[in-house]
């Protein structure tokens, strides 16, 4: 596989010298005379030589696992998909047997001739182990002879494989050679493969969101095929179980969301707007100046580190102050916990924000409401804020959807249970909270307790993507009023 | 001007108000002008005590993971024990377990308090329950490392337990210690009595840093070695995939992109993307790369992929600011004298643009250093207690990249699902050395922009 690339690139640089050379020839050795630079000869060749020889090779390497998979599935006797248990599994068997035995021959454990003559009545599973391949079942006849011809396609591809792709590079250096003349437009030839490369670039976030969105789509899919969409969407209990009969309702860890939020604007929202008030009214710039940074700083803090905080300092402070003197709960972590300090991961973005937002009201309609007679906070409250009204909505906005989409805080201080309570004292769970309690450590992909974090990711995605497009548009819309 | 002080040498007459007087709405409208001031000057009050408090407590909890206290005692390796077959063969001494090593310790602790002359009714199984469970595997790494040592009485500094150095630190009590399983009273009052003689040092904990993670039962052993490998490990993919795809898209949208459709879907993507929770990103990288690609789980790798993927819109954004911001002249003057527009993009404007894109490259680059939650969904919390290998012999994987590896977050993350108090302090000080590295990073970007920053 390094080697193919080695030799594929070793032809490119050869390109690379001789197209120079040629087109340096074609002008007399006059490159004054070239239409572009000889870089661009040398460079148009090594790119018809390497692009689709690269190509074809990514394509093969992508299609070939399916298609090889495809002949042997067909090729194995019927009575041995019947026993097993799912002809996906077979097939899983069979490629980990083909790739065990690969592996095998080259730490050297058989040659390549016997790795052939293998049949199942010797033990393969315990040679195998021997050079560290481990098989979960003994090798069946029919399975090892499927692994055998699995094998013998798979190397037949990889044959060709290699042929093709250095008969295409080849091709192309020749043919790229042979183009090569000192009035051919090699500069253009170059630039238009390298805008095709930006352009290719600029897609990926095309593809990002692609990917998402199914990936979400196709597992929440198989969910509720499993499990019905009303209990999900409708359902006032959580209580998964890996044995089955979970109860999966989102409709507590929404609640739990919309309360950790709810909590964290109302600390992040007064503070952040009037911090940004005093920053673009009242402050002088060497405050600003040496005010506004620190503030950003608290933006700059990875959100683990706001976790431990609430899971070590804020948690216990607010169990053992207020939570226990008023007799509310004795649980660290609570719904309160994770609010305020999510409130205090939002204040700079509240801030920085709306501080923009106001900085953009114009200066005339301050001037006119002094003029007035208004003193400052007059201005700032009946005619700055109304002027930046729509904006700080949309901050408010985008911050609502941090919240919901915020995770390792809610992780650390907002505790597991599920619970549709009111005292904000009390331990409960949300739902990126339970994404992550459902996907990670071992988990099977086909029980609907994983598969859930699907859905639950879906649901988060296209809120938080709802919040996001509304607040851009309220934030544009109130932009474009005075420019 | 209401405001000025009234001079008291206007007469007062009853019905005729003086301009200098203030009435009853003015000073009510003064008195809300101040009181409005001071919301404001509560609010970045409340801000900055937040980040006060916020870093103190961290700071406070973890810098004394830095340091580690150590029993400082003479230790006989004895031949017998170490060495069954007598031939100084560090591959036949390897057969020794590390389980073999630990009678050694109890006795080498044993004849040092006879020595110094302490007192103890402590059996000898409690006496070794003082020390670190990896006390034992850090002697036999010293024999194994250097089999000369065999039969030879050495000066060590053997790792003491979480408890024993809670108790230094001022974390575990007498009265703790009475209902704490892990640790009794008399245990402390001998770690005490040892301290007074000086045998008990205390110094800069380099393990922290670079040991690799170690087990529920010896907070004490556990550092963060694997950790800071794999963050960087993940930090270089980002950097290799994410700075030159960044650029490119960037260049291509500010400079060659005609307004139409499909430019204005990637301009949407782009801005929807940097603000997609972070944990979508790992359920992306969740399904793509590891149920569809089957990479290897917790590998460095996909997480570098994953971080990959959520940077780029934000060197994407930073990119094209600094594009924008050279100015249209540069440009003509290139295409006037002969140049293309890529060449007068990639020789011209891309290199005056260096610095902006570089500083966005590195603020996008300390936000994936510090990103937990889509690391958590791939994997990355699998225990790992060893180094992993430089290249790994096995074909299918890629070198340094396909073994299981942590972050620094994740670590945290996972230190802070143990029982034992002590991880929290372990936590805590990993939290400082994730924040030196943003500091770090930060300040680079920062001085980046003060030094080639240009205006036009």
């Amino acid at each position: 596989m390094l080697w193919i690339l080695l030799a594929i690139a070793g032809l490119g640089v050869l390109g690379f010298v001789l197209g120079r050379q040629r087109a340096i020839a074609s002008a007399g050795g006059d490159a004054r005379i070239l239409h572009s630079l000889p870089v661009y000869y040398g460079t148009s060749v090594t790119l018809l030589t390497m692009v689709p020889a690269l190509m074809i090779l990514g394509l093969w390497l992508i299609v070939q696992p399916i298609a090889v998979d495809r002949i042997i599935a067909n090729q194995i006797p019927e009575d041995a998909v019947q026993a097993s248990t799912s002809p996906g599994l077979l097939m899983t068997e069979v490629r980990r047997l083909a790739a065990g035995i690969d592996t095998a021959v080259e730490r050297g454990a058989f040659s390549g001739a016997e790795s052939i003559d293998l049949d199942a009545a010797s033990d393969i599973r315990a040679a195998l182990a021997e050079v560290g391949v481990a098989l979960g079942t003994d090798v069946s006849p029919a399975v090892l002879v499927a692994a055998q011809q699995f094998r013998a396609v798979s190397a037949a591809s990889r044959t060709w494989m290699l042929i093709i792709v250095g008969a295409l590079a080849l091709a192309g250096l020749v043919y790229a050679y042979l183009r090569v003349h000192k009035d051919q437009r090699a500069r253009n030839v170059v630039e238009r493969a390298l805008l095709g490369l930006l352009m290719l670039s600029s897609t990926l976030a095309i593809l990002t969101t692609v990917g998402i969105v199914l990936s979400l789509v196709w597992d929440t899919r198989s969910f509720f095929q499993l499990y019905p969409w009303q209990d999900f969407f409708f359902g006032l209990e959580w209580r998964p179980s890996f044995e089955g009969n979970s109860d999966l309702g989102l409709i507590p860890l929404l609640w739990g969301t919309i309360y950790i939020s709810l909590i964290a604007l109302l600390v992040a929202v007064p503070i952040g707007l009037f911090a940004a008030i005093y920053m673009a009214e009242y402050a002088t710039n060497r405050v600003r100046s040496f005010v506004k940074p620190l503030i950003e700083v608290l933006a700059g803090i990875p959100t683990i580190v706001y976790g431990l905080f609430a899971l070590i300092t804020v948690g216990p402070l607010l169990r053992d102050y207020f939570a226990a003197p008023l007799g509310l709960g004795n649980s660290s972590s609570s719904v309160m916990t994770a609010g305020i300090v999510m409130g205090i991961m939002l204040i700079p973005f509240v801030s920085s924000l709306s501080d923009d937002i106001i900085n953009a009201v114009p200066q005339s309609l301050r001037d006119g409401s002094y003029g007035l007679g208004a003193t400052q906070s007059e201005t700032v409250k009946q005619v700055i804020l109304p002027a930046a009204l729509p904006g700080i909505v949309g901050a408010i906005l985008l911050a609502a959807s941090r919240a919901i989409g915020e995770t390792m805080i809610v992780v650390l201080g907002a505790g597991a249970a599920a619970r549709l309570s009111l005292n904000p004292f009390e331990a409960m769970t949300t739902v990126t909270v339970k994404i992550v309690g459902q996907l990670t450590g071992d988990t099977d992909f086909s029980s609907p307790e994983a598969l859930v974090a699907f859905a639950l990711g879906l649901t988060l995605f296209v809120i938080t993507l709802g919040l996001n497009i509304f607040a851009l548009y309220i934030v544009r819309k109130y932009r474009e009023q005075y420019e | 001007m209401t405001d000025m002080a009234a001079p008291s040498a206007a007469p007062a007459r009853a019905p005729l108000r003086s301009l200098y007087v203030q009435d009853a709405r003015t000073s009510r409208r003064n008195r809300q002008e101040a009181r409005f001031r001071i919301y404001g000057i509560a609010a970045i009050g409340v801000g900055l005590l937040a980040l006060v408090v916020l870093l103190t407590t961290i700071l406070g909890n973890g810098l004394s993971s830095f340091r580690q206290t150590y029993l400082s005692m003479p230790i006989t390796l004895t031949a017998e024990r170490v060495d069954p077959e007598g031939n100084r063969d560090p591959n036949e001494m390897g057969r020794v377990t590390t389980f073999g090593y630990l009678p050694l310790l109890a006795q080498a602790l044993e004849a040092h308090l006879a020595a110094e002359g302490i007192e103890t009714d402590m059996s000898v199984q409690e006496l070794a329950a003082m020390l670190s469970e990896e006390a034992p595997a850090q002697i036999r790494a010293l024999v194994l490392s250097d089999p000369d040592l065999v039969g030879t009485t050495i000066d060590a500094e053997i790792l003491l337990g979480g408890r024993i150095d809670g108790y230094f630190k001022g974390r575990v009590t007498m009265e703790t210690a009475e209902i704490d399983r892990n640790v009794t009273p008399a245990q402390l009052t001998l770690a005490q009595a040892l301290a007074d003689r000086g045998d008990i040092v205390t110094r800069f904990n380099w393990d922290f840093i670079t040991a690799p993670d170690a087990s529920d039962s010896r907070p004490e052993a556990a550092g963060l070695g694997v950790a800071i490998i794999g963050s960087f490990y993940m930090m270089i993919v980002v950097l290799a995939l994410a700075l030159p795809i960044g650029v490119a898209a960037s260049i291509y949208l500010e400079e060659f992109a005609k307004k139409n459709r499909l430019t204005d879907l990637i301009e949407v993507n782009i801005s929807n993307l940097a603000a997609v929770p972070s944990i979508v990103f790992g359920i992306l990288g969740l399904a793509v790369f590891i149920n569809f690609m089957e990479f290897n789980q917790s590998s460095p790798l996909v997480g570098g992929l994953v971080l990959t993927l959520m940077t780029l819109p934000t060197i994407i954004i930073a990119t094209r600011a600094s594009l924008r911001a050279v100015p249209p002249s540069i440009r003509q003057a290139a295409l006037g004298l002969g140049a293309s527009k890529m060449q007068s993009v990639v020789h011209h404007v891309l290199p005056l643009a260096m610095p902006g894109i570089l500083t966005g490259t590195i603020i996008g680059l300390a936000q994936a250093l510090g990103e937990t939650a889509p690391l958590l969904l791939i994997g990355m919390v699998a225990f790992v207690g060893e180094y992993p290998e430089l290249m790994s012999v096995h074909s299918n994987s890629f070198p340094l990249m396909g073994d299981g590896a942590t972050a620094l977050p994740v670590q945290v993350y996972s230190w802070t699902q143990r029982s034992d108090p002590a991880f929290v302090e372990r936590a805590s000080g990993a939290i400082i050395v994730l924040l030196v590295f943003l500091v770090i990073m930060n300040a680079i970007a920062v001085l980046l922009r003060r030094r080639f920053e240009r205006r036009w």
